[in-house]
């Protein structure tokens, strides 16, 4: 049993299901969106799944092992994760803050050639090689986003977790962010990632889960999960799926529903 | 300048102004009177030599502290007195006043260990083993509070007048008079802490993104806890116990030391030690050297500093700030 999964995880907060008894499972080579309104418990479950929280119930397991019967370090150097809050507390310039990725992956002080190697095959992914020097607390929303993603690319982790990477980011930084995430794909690993715009889902996801107050509403192909009726169930609007002159699919919310 | 650089620099500094340390003071001592045959070598052999060593001790170990409570708390206003640690101390060091037992030149610094070591033992039961910041810089303030009015109370209740000059003076901290057995005491305690704090270095520098990606990378919050804990408790409780509280030292020499090196924690480790020694020494030698009638405490030397200090400090931030 390959890929990152999890099995009746659940999660309690003072007695308060925000997970229940959820079943999920991600396949490497694959972007799998987490959907849903806000509370419906993404967050938490991408923090299982990173084996940051331990569930109170269930397991989320990476290639059938329970992720926290794992090793730290080696769970860190499979399963990497930018946060929803990505901090940078101090003013480290782009090529240190990038290095940091490679934490997992150093027992001692020196780098190493494949710590070299790593660090510039993600600031050639993410397109910073410009930015090298620059304190990343002076950079824009848009690079500074690229930067940690390299960080976080850098330690060519088999999967990529990311906790709504798109927030505050204008149209062509959010492309720019799909764009590096479906490459990452496209190279072999498997890409978890937390969506609001259904319309980025649909721009990138191979498959979907909808969450709604702690439970999967539906899990699969995009195409196949995101219709307006699991749309309206979901997130309690009605919306209109159509279809661009490129072919792709949008979404338009167009009231809430009921 | 690069850091290698700076850190040579520093431990020139270093040498010339322990050289200095020497040779400074109410009786001015010359090198060519540094044989043993002279009677001013018995000044030097047992007066200056082991506070010169006991200033460099005590001022890296405070250097040291406050680069890793500044790194570990992400917070650049973080102190090693934070923790109450130093708090904990000097309430040892100054029942031991109050009952008196300070007579025996162990007593002391044995108390002020005990408390160190009893408020590192609380402040664990405190932050419990959840390796949270938040629970454990209140933790922190907590301890430091409670040792703080326990050390009010019992200056208050003192029997005499005399064991109330006593704390007071003591509690100001300086290296006057200190001997070989001072530094026995706290050389062996700073190193093992510097030990500690260095095994924390890379951990620091993981946790500049935040503490989930910290943790998302293989670092453990619970072993970072314990090994900061510990290693800034040994740290300042034998600097306390050795020379009393010195604040401001481990404030400022990682902020001077982070303009030179950058921001990444590991990387003012080493420097913060190395300024720290450096800034306690010269100002060790000025509180000497001052035509002063009683020689003015160190820690009040420090604590003159450090108001200039905030005051450069409030207008650079203000400055990048505007």
């Amino acid at each position: 049993m390959t890929g990152l999964a999890t099995t009746s995880l659940t999660v309690r907060f003072g007695g308060r299901a925000v997970l229940d008894a959820v079943d999920i499972a991600c396949a490497p080579g694959r972007v799998t969106a987490l959907l849903g309104p806000n509370g419906a418990g993404k967050s938490t479950l991408l923090a299982c799944l990173a084996g940051l929280r331990i569930p109170d119930d269930g397991v989320a397991t990476l290639d059938g092992t329970d992720v926290h019967a794992l090793d730290r370090r080696a769970r860190g150097r499979r399963i990497g994760l930018l946060p929803q809050t990505p901090d940078v507390h101090w003013d480290a310039d782009v090529a240190t803050l990038v290095e940091l990725g490679r934490f997992p992956h150093r027992a001692g002080w020196g780098r190493s050639a494949a710590d070299i190697a790593a660090v510039e095959r993600a600031i050639a992914a993410t397109d910073i090689d410009t930015l090298r020097s620059r304190v990343v607390n002076t950079l824009s929303g848009g690079e500074r986003s690229r930067v940690l993603l390299a960080r976080v690319l850098a330690g060519d982790p088999d999967w990529l977790l990311a906790d709504e990477p798109l927030a505050s980011l204008d149209p062509a930084h959010q492309l720019d962010v799909l764009a590096v995430l479906r490459a990452a794909a496209v190279a072999g690993a498997g890409v978890v990632v937390v969506l609001h715009d259904l319309n980025h889902a649909l721009h990138v996801a191979d498959d979907v889960v909808l969450l709604r107050a702690g439970r999967v509403i539906a899990a699969g192909a995009t195409s196949a999960v995101l219709t307006e009726a699991r749309i309206a169930e979901t997130y309690g609007v009605v919306s209109q799926i159509g279809t661009a002159r490129d072919g792709s699919r949008f979404v338009v919310a167009l009231g809430r529903s009921g | 300048m690069s850091p290698a650089r700076f850190v040579a620099l520093l431990a020139l500094a270093l040498a010339a102004a322990a050289a200095l340390s020497l040779v400074a003071g109410k009786v001015w001592v010359p090198f060519d009177a540094w044989r043993a045959t002279d009677p001013r070598w018995l000044i030097i052999a047992e007066l200056r030599l082991p506070r010169t060593v006991l200033a460099i001790v005590i001022g890296a170990a405070l250097g040291l502290s406050g680069a890793a409570m500044q790194g570990y708390l992400r917070n650049p206003l973080a102190d090693p007195g934070l923790f109450g640690v130093s708090s904990g101390a000097a309430l040892g060091a100054v029942l031991s006043l109050y009952f008196g037992y300070a007579a025996s030149a162990l007593m002391l610094p044995a108390f002020a260990l005990a408390g160190a070591a009893g408020t590192m033992l609380l402040l664990a039961l405190l932050a419990g083993r959840s390796g949270s910041l938040i629970v454990f810089a209140l933790a922190g303030v907590i301890v430091s509070s409670v040792a703080g009015s326990l050390t009010a109370l019992a200056i208050s209740v003192a029997p005499t007048p005399f064991a109330v000059t006593e704390i007071v003076t003591w509690l100001m901290g300086a290296l006057t008079d200190r001997s070989w057995d001072d530094v026995r005491i706290a050389f062996p305690l700073v190193v093992t802490g510097a030990v500690m704090i260095v095994a924390t270095a890379r951990a620091l520098d993981a946790l500049t993104l935040g503490e989930a990606a910290a943790r998302s990378m293989g670092v453990d919050p619970a072993r970072l806890q314990w090994l900061i804990v510990g290693g800034v408790g040994l740290c300042v409780g034998a600097s306390v116990a050795a020379a009393g509280i010195i604040g401001f030292v481990g404030l400022m020499v990682p902020h001077m030391v982070r303009r030179v090196v950058g921001g990444r924690p590991s990387a003012t480790l080493l420097p913060s030690a190395i300024g720290g020694a450096l800034l306690l020494l010269l100002a060790d030698i000025a509180v000497r050297a001052l035509p002063t009638v009683s020689e003015l405490r160190l820690g009040i030397a420090m604590a003159l500093l450090g108001g200039p200090f905030f005051l450069w400090l409030l207008a650079s931030l203000r400055r990048s700030l505007a």
